[in-house]
């Protein structure tokens, strides 16, 4: 039953590094207007990641203007997804940092991590 | 060529289409299935197609079963269905795989027995409010109020609704689009959900009744 299920799961996209909760990242998103098609950014923290065969999604929170958070779920899998960039990992010791949605400011930093 | 199937529930998951939405899918699988018997109008009184599906082990059926599947040189299987049919368009023995029936894009009408749910209030079974949860009272939360009028007519009509068992019953789902057909891996993919629990038994047919767009 399960090679069943595999069978209709899309091809994963090769622009999209493995993720973990903390990266800074940012993440390029095809959209259509119209007839003209473009490549528009999003960039902030992944707070979250789902697994879960073509469900298998990522959420990125990011402070925009006035100091309002906004989050915005991707599917890994949607063909819609150009590409991700992870900029810098963070130490984390959790697998959902939704306490960021209480901190603003110097408090929602979360600590760079190093890797050779 | 009949348009009837009978299948599996595999589950629910989601297909990106060419747009790059993601679309709820039910997953079946659809076949293959054996043309068990023909019904005639001239021997039976109305015309129709048997269709077999899931090979078992020979010492799951009876041997009446067995003897009727003998007739066709067909393999044990567990489900027998009819589906009406004026014109057949098969013979007996035949073998029918999901490619050859159905095709994307195609309406369908998913027949499967409900997940069983018990003896069920009426809150859950019919959408009744209940009772008020506050303002002092007790024991009035799901409670289905008065199920009649008074003296006149001094009875409960019947058919009214009220607490009682609750699914486990035949539900036909009709106008799923298909979305997905594989006939190597006898995969069928319905847009939307199909009742029952998975691995349920599933006939599906050509829906019954087309949405007709009015012409301009």
């Amino acid at each position: 039953m399960s090679e069943l299920f595999q069978a209709v799961e899309a091809p994963a996209n090769p622009n999209i590094p493995e993720l973990r909760p903390g990266d800074s990242v940012r993440v390029f998103i095809r959209i259509k207007e119209g007839n003209s098609e473009r490549t528009q950014e999003f960039r902030g923290t992944v707070i979250r990641v789902g697994k879960g065969g073509n469900n298998a999604n990522f959420t990125v929170r990011r402070i925009a203007s006035n100091g309002i958070g906004v989050e915005r779920t991707f599917l890994f899998k949607s063909p819609r997804i150009e590409k991700v960039i992870v900029e810098r990992h963070a130490h984390v010791r959790r697998a959902r940092l939704y306490y960021l949605r209480g901190r603003t400011g110097k408090r929602s930093r979360l600590k760079t991590k190093f890797t050779a | 060529m009949i348009k009837g199937l009978l299948g599996k529930k595999l589950g629910m998951t989601q297909i990106f289409d060419e747009l790059g939405v993601a679309i709820p899918v039910t997953l079946i699988e659809a076949g293959p299935c054996y043309v068990t018997q023909i019904r005639t109008v001239g021997r039976d009184g109305y015309s129709a197609v048997q269709l077999g599906f899931e090979e078992v082990k020979p010492k799951r059926l009876t041997g009446g079963e067995l003897g009727h599947l003998k007739r066709n040189n067909l393999p044990p299987l567990r489900f027998l269905r009819e589906f009406r049919a004026e014109d057949p368009g098969v013979a007996e023995g035949d073998k029918i795989t999901v490619d050859q029936v159905f095709a994307p894009g195609e309406k369908v009408d998913v027949t499967g027995i409900s997940k069983g749910k018990g003896f069920a209030g009426g809150v859950k079974r019919y959408h009744f409010r209940g009772g008020p949860k506050t303002h002092g009272q007790s024991d009035r939360w799901r409670a289905p109020g008065a199920r009649s009028s008074g003296t006149t007519p001094g009875r409960v009509f019947k058919g009214s609704r009220g607490p009682g068992h609750m699914g486990n019953r035949r539900v036909t789902v009709q106008n799923l689009k298909v979305v997905l057909v594989d006939g190597e891996r006898n995969l069928l993919g319905v847009r939307g959900a199909v009742p029952g629990p998975r691995g349920g038994l599933l006939m599906i047919k050509a829906a019954r009744k087309q949405v007709v767009r009015s012409v301009e």
